[in-house]
């Protein structure tokens, strides 16, 4: 049996060899092959996703709500004390100091990360700004947000709060943050598909116990997690739940 | 809220939709909403509240103790419409999302504005409660929910 799994590319670069140790790590315990797919883009990988392509998925939270209410995923376990946090920031010397600085017909850059966007534009509500009244440039990667700012051609930027923190003091000494989300209960999961849902005690526990001994640690480390907490039924569905509710 | 002047307060008697009513001090101070936050409860059917978030027990300046287990409406300000509220549960009891603007009173008699979306919590197709998220409303939206809940009161 060959298991297949994908990772919301979300991701900071960085981290990607962490994702493919964890796959081998993963495949150790498991006793089986484990295949791991990463994707730059999101339709892409959605699309993938719909097509039954994938048993595990590293999902953003967005895309978990589609996972377990369309494709029947259950989700099995949350990074430890890693909510999804969005930022807006501007250059350093723009006249914008908040939000409410902002005006209609602003630029926008971001990149296609459904999460951050969303909430983005949620924090951009108390300016009367939407999608219909700003302009927004999609680019592939939170360095690019930031040239973007840097050199003036966009005059907010949404970024993942921990893509943000781990931009260099260079770049993020030549930014200003506007606003910083702190919802808390927003976050990625792993989520396993219907047909390998008699496995999750089993994959809970593994996953579970990696903070618990030095190779799992390693392990988590790479992918810059301290470790996984379960997700019951229950908080998979109160986060969906609260996630429809931005959802206009 | 000591720092009130004592003339800014006024006692009005609340009537809920349940038959029950109580007299609040009201202020007339808004509280800013906290940037970036997003107020999060739950309530069951009747509109119990069983779930609350620091930002929610923050802004509404009762304890989460205090917010277990009360209805909802305590948060009710006298000048939000009770036809607001009709809409509100007419929509969600027929399984629908609601969005408005809402002034909701705090313990203290003070008052903050929320952007505010309801959403039915589906279990197994039952309706089990629902979950309420206030977030940060402009202005421009503030001010237009006043002038038309003033029209129905």
């Amino acid at each position: 049996m060959i298991l297949n799994l994908t990772v919301s590319p979300d991701f900071a670069p960085d981290h990607i060899s962490g994702w493919y140790i964890f796959n081998t790590w993963l495949q150790r315990q498991l006793g089986t092959r484990v295949h791991l797919e990463l994707y730059d883009c999101f339709d892409k990988q959605r699309e993938d996703i719909k097509a039954g392509k994938f048993d595990l998925v590293y999902a953003n939270p967005f895309d978990a709500s589609m996972l377990v209410r369309e494709l029947g995923f259950k989700a099995v376990v949350r990074p430890l004390a890693k909510p999804d946090e969005t930022i807006i920031a501007t250059n350093a010397e723009s006249t914008i100091n908040n939000v409410e600085d902002l005006q209609p017909g602003c630029q926008l850059v971001a990149t296609d990360d459904p999460d951050v966007n969303r909430i983005g534009m949620i924090m951009l509500e108390p300016a009367d700004l939407d999608g219909d009244n700003t302009k927004l440039k999609t680019v592939d990667s939170y360095i690019i947000v930031a040239k973007h700012l840097l050199n003036q051609q966009a005059d907010a930027g949404f970024f993942l709060k921990d893509a943000y923190d781990e931009l260099s003091d260079l770049i993020k000494n030549q930014m200003k943050v506007l606003v910083s989300s702190e919802i808390s209960v927003v976050h990625h999961a792993l989520l396993v598909g219907p047909k390998l849902q008699q496995y999750i005690p089993q994959i809970q526990k593994f996953l579970l116990n990696m903070s618990s001994n030095e190779k799992g640690k390693g392990v988590l480390e790479s992918m810059d997690l301290d470790g996984w907490e379960v997700m019951t039924d229950e908080e998979t569905e109160f986060m969906i739940d609260l996630i429809d509710t931005l959802i206009d | 809220m000591s720092e009130q002047d004592s003339t800014d307060v006024r006692e009005v008697v609340i009537n809920y939709y349940d038959g029950t009513s109580r007299t609040a001090k009201i202020y007339d101070r808004e509280i800013p909403y906290p940037e970036g936050k997003l107020i999060v409860s739950r309530t069951d059917t009747k509109g119990i509240i069983t779930h609350a978030n620091q930002a929610f027990v923050d802004m509404s300046g009762y304890s989460q103790d205090e917010l277990i287990g009360k209805n909802h409406y305590i948060l009710r300000h006298p000048d939000m419409p009770s036809v607001a509220f009709a809409g509100l549960w007419e929509t969600i009891e027929a399984g629908n999302k609601w969005h408005g603007y809402v002034k909701n009173l705090r313990k203290d008699g003070a008052y903050y504005w929320v952007k505010a979306t309801v959403i039915p919590n589906i279990r197994n197709g039952v309706v089990v409660g629902y979950t309420s998220v206030r977030r940060k409303p402009s202005r421009s939206k503030i001010a237009e929910s006043e002038a038309l809940y003033k029209t129905l009161m």
